[in-house]
This record gives structure tokens, sequence and C-alpha cells, in this order.
């Protein structure tokens, strides 16, 4: 039976006798070999250069308000009830609803001039995370799987790709899963629920070390017998869970923010966001590639300020402090910090003091690694209805990211002989915020 | 209703409209009933003269205003502002400047409540405190702090010395101007619901007001929140007893009608006028208090944020979510 992998390929999985072969070796891989991947335009020593690199992407779901956030308008007609405060940063103020936030604005970046022309909930979620405009029957890989795919080191134990978010039951557009398309399902995500770490099943205590050895070495055969006749992209991926699952167990305390000070711990709050952000920060530390953090939700179609107080009082403080932690750490030059919702929300106020989807004038925060600290780009007009300088959209802020970290966005993934670029070849980064 | 009724509900019917350049927030008749003073989506008060249709601006606030109040001979206008102020405000000057500016509240300042007697003027907001200001030198004079989360609303006692007031969650405390601590009346799980969803909470009083004679308060809101962020949630009175935290009754609307209680009236004549606003459109409802179901509602052109009753209580002014306050006749 052939190996079905998302792309129909059967070159880019890493088998489990080679993910053992390289455990045995001192080197434990979780990622592919950089031999499946050829960018055309970087090489291989530029690309482990860019390994350290690291992304934190905050998604934060169901649209919210950049009048209430990053590009407030006060006193006009759809400037809403909230005043502008100054940053950090000279000449810069966003919202009063970011107070700390406020205080960190040196270390981020605002793009005020994203036009992404959509105001769809789902096709906003796809287009800000894949950089791609969204296509019938074409699967793109989420940023997490391109990010995961590009920087994770050879000899990394834990995920790659990893989502932290509340337990479902939310809407539908908070994505509980993030596809790698045709990257292969081993750079998907995984998800962390409710800022606990994964359940670990402990051994059994009446089975010793070696009957531990004895019983995986029969799974093991086991497992070679069966492939040798039906292997495909699924039981390859069973196989890599199954090692992942291991070495997790082994690492498994790197999920736990208990582990964190009781300080750390207070300063990031209560809140299930600021346990989330502590879990982001403990898993950037031991190098995790990629975290994306949801935070919902700001669908607010009524009684939108009410609810951004809401909402953005869990948000800013963690967030803040976040930022600073990062910085303060060392950790900052070599993280890329997002954050990105799938749209904004309309100037318009509505009659129940709600603002609606609005995919026209909004704007997503960038910081980090290299990106420019302290910068504005793109402008929109007085009252927030139109971009006036700079349009951009999903694809270049995709290509930003990837370059602030190092990758070639312009670059192609090849695999099984085709190739696919790393970012839609369309559009490009927003070269003035890189440094 | 009263044997003596001065007005007939029924007989409710459109007076006058004012345009203004952005749609209202909330209004307040002085009581001289020389002005209709209006909130908007701007950063100012708008003074309308409803017998010449005069408009003039207050401006010293730094955000939208919804709360209003006035001293018991109308020559002072009192305004809470979404920027934390509180301001003092010659009513009737030909161009009103500040004659004080507090800076009341961290946060919103959500409503304002003047004593019977004149002498207090009380606050509350989304710093969770209720702030009591002396109403001639705006001293503070009392601070009250229990509520665990915004307070949405407060009105004062008949007899001036109790403050009652209702938080986000439909937690309703009281509040003895001579005590520490707030003695706790009720928590109306009507007037709030956490909709799991969006993950966010929903509710409180949006509007309240007092029964003439100091039996019951009603709290003003939305209820049965099946959808949060899109507003789907039927209007509400609650009524409860100040005396003993007893929630009496629940007035509703007799069709389900989508939307917010935004103000409320108790009339001289013996029932509770209020407005909604929201997916059901704009409505005045008259309930008389001893049934779940109004006896008479009008709809109106566009929907209600604020309802104000007129000194005589022969007319109602409501503030529009379509740039228009509209004053309506009760006879």
């Amino acid at each position: 039976m052939k190996r079905h992998h998302p792309c129909g390929s059967t070159e880019h999985g890493l088998s489990r006798r080679a993910f053992l072969n390289r455990t045995a070796m001192g080197s434990v891989g979780l990622a592919a070999g950089l031999g499946d991947i050829i960018t055309s335009r970087t090489t291989i020593a530029e690309q482990v250069q860019a390994k350290s690199k690291r992304v934190l992407n905050i998604f934060l779901h169901g649209g919210v308000s950049q009048l209430e956030t990053w590009d407030p308008k006060p006193n006009t007609d759809t400037g809403g009830p909230f005043r502008a405060i100054p940053t950090s940063v000279p000449g810069m103020h966003i919202c009063e609803l970011l107070p700390h936030t406020a205080k960190q604005m040196h270390r981020l970046s605002i793009v005020r001039s994203l036009d992404t022309k959509n105001g769809d909930h789902a096709r906003g979620v796809t287009e800000m995370t894949t950089g791609h405009g969204r296509m019938p029957g074409v699967d793109f890989p989420h940023l997490g799987a391109v990010t995961a795919r590009s920087l994770m080191p050879e000899t990394f134990v834990l995920p790659g790709h990893v989502l932290i978010r509340s337990s479902p039951g939310g809407r539908n557009v908070e994505s509980e899963f993030h596809s790698a398309a045709y990257l292969g399902p081993r750079f998907a995500s995984m998800a962390l629920y409710d800022g606990n770490p994964p359940k670990f099943d402990d051994r059994p205590g009446d089975i010793t070390d070696e009957a531990d050895v004895r019983r995986n070495a029969i799974r093991e055969r086991a497992n070679e017998r069966f492939l040798r006749r039906r292997r495909t992209a699924e039981t390859e991926a069973y196989n890599f869970s199954y090692d992942q699952a291991r070495e997790l167990l082994a690492n498994r305390h790197v999920f736990e923010i208990s582990r964190e000070t009781a300080s750390d711990q207070e300063r990031y709050g209560t809140s299930q966001f600021g346990k989330h952000c502590l879990l982001a920060r403990r898993l950037l530390e031991h190098g995790v590639p990629y975290v994306q953090v949801n935070h919902a939700d700001y669908d607010t179609h009524h009684e939108n300020f009410d609810f951004h107080i809401e909402q953005l009082g869990e948000f800013d403080q963690p967030f803040a402090t976040l930022v600073a932690d990062l910085a303060e750490r060392g950790l900052l030059a070599d993280t890329l910090i997002c954050v990105m919702s799938e749209f904004g929300r309309t100037p318009k106020i509505n009659k129940t003091y709600g603002r609606d989807h609005w995919g026209t004038a909004w704007s997503v925060v960038l910081g980090g690694s290299s990106i420019q600290p302290g910068a504005v780009i793109g402008k929109t007009n007085a009252n927030g209805t139109e971009v006036t300088d700079r349009v951009v959209d999903h694809g270049h802020i995709f290509h930003t990211i990837l370059q602030a970290v190092g990758v070639d966005s312009m670059g192609e993934f090849e695999i099984a002989g085709r190739t696919f670029p790393v970012a839609d070849p369309s559009r490009g980064a927003i070269a003035e915020l890189l440094t | 209703m009263t044997a003596n009724a001065t007005v007939n509900p029924q007989q409710t019917k459109l007076l006058k409209e004012f345009k203004l350049d952005r749609p209202l927030t909330s209004c307040h008749w002085d009581p001289q009933s020389r002005f209709v003073f209006c909130g908007a989506e701007d950063f100012l008060v708008h003074r309308v003269d409803p017998a010449s249709g005069e408009k003039v601006t207050l401006a010293a606030h730094d955000s939208w205003i919804r709360a209003f109040g006035s001293s018991l001979d109308g020559t002072t206008l009192y305004s809470g502002g979404y920027d934390g102020r509180l301001i003092y405000w010659p009513a009737s000057a030909e161009k009103p400047e500040p004659s004080r500016i507090i800076e009341a509240h961290q946060g919103w300042v959500r409503a304002i409540a003047v004593s019977p007697d004149g002498k207090h003027v009380a606050t509350c907001g989304n710093d969770r405190l209720l702030k009591v200001w002396d109403a001639a030198t705006g001293t503070l004079v009392r601070e009250f702090s229990g509520h665990a989360n915004h307070v949405y609303n407060l009105v004062y006692s008949q007899d001036s010395r109790q403050l009652f007031s209702c938080d986000l969650k439909g937690v309703v405390n009281a509040w003895a101007l001579d005590a520490d601590k707030a003695r706790a009346l009720v928590t109306v799980e009507q007037l709030h619901g956490y909709d799991t969803t969006f993950r966010a909470d929903i509710g409180g009083a949006r509007s309240i007001a007092l029964r003439g004679d100091g039996g019951q308060i009603a709290l003003g809101g939305i209820t049965k929140v099946s959808n949060a962020f899109a507003g789907v949630g039927e209007i509400i009175v609650a009524l409860v007893n100040p005396a003993d935290g007893k929630l009496d009754l629940v007035l509703q609307s007799k069709d389900k009608v989508t939307g917010t209680t935004w103000g409320l009236a108790w009339h001289p004549d013996g029932f509770w006028v209020g407005v909604s606003g929201g997916g059901g459109g704009g409505w005045l409802y008259f309930w008389k208090g001893d049934a779940a179901e109004e006896f008479f509602r009008l709809q109106l052109k566009n929907d209600g944020r604020g309802m104000s009753l007129s000194p005589d209580g022969k007319q109602v002014a409501v503030a529009h979510v379509d740039n228009h306050l509209r004053t309506y006749s009760l006879v």
C-alpha cells in the first residue's frame, strides 16, 4: 500500500527507524532532516543560523477592534468612548484600554494599514495564518507549521508547533488544530488546553524499566512488520506521535507552569490568558520554535465597548508582562512577537453599541527579532474608514514574520519533486519594518 | 394607576423631534422643565430647549456622557462621563462652563444619583466603587467598596439615608450612609449571563428607578441572552423589595421583544415606564407592576438608549440611536 501524505509524496516522512536511530545516536529528531527542505535562495548554513529563532503569535479571535487597541480615533464619529494614551514611544498613542502594553511599545511596532478585503471569520483565520488567499480545494500550511518546518533544530525533542488555547467549547473559528498541509502532519499543531500540560499517564508502577524496554521492543517489531506492507502517512504519523509522546513524557516539566516561581505566577495573574502567557514564556525559553496563544472572544457586534474592557482587561497585563520578560531574559532578539486577528471591526458603531466585521483598514502588532522597534507602518484616515498610506494584507504580514526570523519567505519547499512556495510569491515583506 | 390619573399611556404620541449630529446615548429632563440634557457619541453635553428647539453644547468631558443629575432647584447640572469625571455645570447659563470638575472614578462613571434631600450626589463606576459627594462643595463624603464587578447603576432611598446599587452580575446591595459595609439585598440571576461560547459576562442594571413610595427598586436590562455578542436576549425589569431583598416580580415584554431596557421611571400615576432598544427595535413600555406583562406599549421610530420623565409627568424624552431626541406626550 502506498503512503498518502497530504501532498501525495512518499519522501518527506521521517521513519520510526530513522527516528530511533537518531535517538540512539543522541540526536533525537522530531523534525524532518534538512535534506528534505530545499529553499531556492538560502543556504543550509543560513537556515541553521536561523534555527535559534522563535515565533510567538497571539491570536485575538473574533476580530479585535483596531480602534480600541492600536489605532484609536478619539472624539471622532467612529472613535467610541475611549481615549488615546501616550506610549513609551514618543508620538505613538494607543487606546487607554492597554496601559500596560503602552509601556512596552518601544519593543513593538504597529502596522496600521491592513486591507484584507474580508469580513468572514473562517476565511480571515485561514488567510492571516497561512498568508494566502483562501482557494477552494487548496490547503496551505499554517504559519506554525511553516515556522516549525523551517526553524526546528534536528535535535529538538519537543513539538515545534504548539497551540495554547481554551478547552473546546468556544466557537469553531477558534481553531482546535492547525493544519500543516503538504508539509506533513508532524508539523501540525499540538494543542495545550486551559494552561494545563498534556495529559501524561505514568507507567504503571509494577512495570520495571527492563520490562518496559522488552515490551517496547515487541511493539517495534510488530510495527515494522506491519509497515513493510502498509506504510501510509497516517501510520507514520501514529508512530511519530508515539515516539513524541515518549519524549514529552521525559520532558513533561517544560509544560508545567507550577514550576514557575510564585511571584511570576502572580505577575501573570490568575486569568486563563495570564496562565497561557506564562506557559508560552516557558515553551519559548525551552526553544519551541512556534507558540500560538489564542484569546477569545472579540466578535463584539453588541456592546463592543463593554466587552473590549472585559477582554482587553484580561489581555493587557499578561501580554505586557510577557513582552517585558522576553526582553529582560534576552529572548526578544530571537523571538518574533505578533498580535493578530482574523480582521478588525467597523469604524461605524451600530445601534447596540457594537462594531461589526471589517477587513478594510485595521492593525497588527509585530515586535522582536529583526522587527524595527517602536515603528508605526501605514496610516488610516481621520476616522479610520480607509487606509491612506502603505496598504498591506495577510500576505505581507506572513512574509514579514518569516523574514524577521531568518526564513527566506521567497524560497520554496521542494517535496517529492514538486515545489511549494514558502509564502505567497505575489506578496513580499514590509521591508521598512525589518532591521 | 391612581383614580386621579393625569395621563393616559394609551394616548402616548410623538410630540417633537430634535436632531443632533451623533447617535444619542442618554437624556435627562431638568427639574424646571426648561431643558433636556443629552449625551451622544461625542464628548459633549447637549442642552436642548424643548420649547424653542435651541441647542447649546457643554464641553469639558473627554469621553461619552451617559449619566446626569440635577440639584433640586435645577440650577446645577451634574454630568458623569466615561472619562471618570463628575462635572458640575450652571444649568441655564448662556454658555455654560464647568463650575467644578471632579476626577471621580478610575474608568467610567456609569451612573449618578442625587439624594432626595439634595445634599449629596452619588456616583458609581468601573472601579467597582460607589462615591458620595457633597452637592454644594464637591467634597468626597463617603466611598464604598464591596462590589466585585463594575457597578452599573445606583439610586437613593426616599429618606436619602441609603443607596441601592447593582453591578454587572445582578448583585444588588444596600449601603447605609452611616455604615461601612453593604447589606446584600439579592442577586438577580435574570440580570446576568455568562456566554460560554464567547466567554464573556453580559448583564447588569442598565437602568434603575425607585417606586414613588420607596417600596420597590426597578432594575432594567437584558435577560435570557443566547448570544451575548449579537445582543440576542429579551428586555427585563426586575422589581426588588429594598427592605428584605425579595425579588417581587420580573417584568417582561408580552411578545418577548429582543433588546435591553435602557431607561426606567416611576410615574406618579402609579405605573412603570421603560424604554428599550436592540434587535427588536425601540419601544416604550407601561407596566402596572402587579403583572409581568405590559398593559401598553408603543413602537418608536428608532431604538431608545435613554429616557427621562418630565417633571410634570406628562411627557417622556427618549434618546434615540438615529441622532434624535424625541419627546412623547402621555396625554
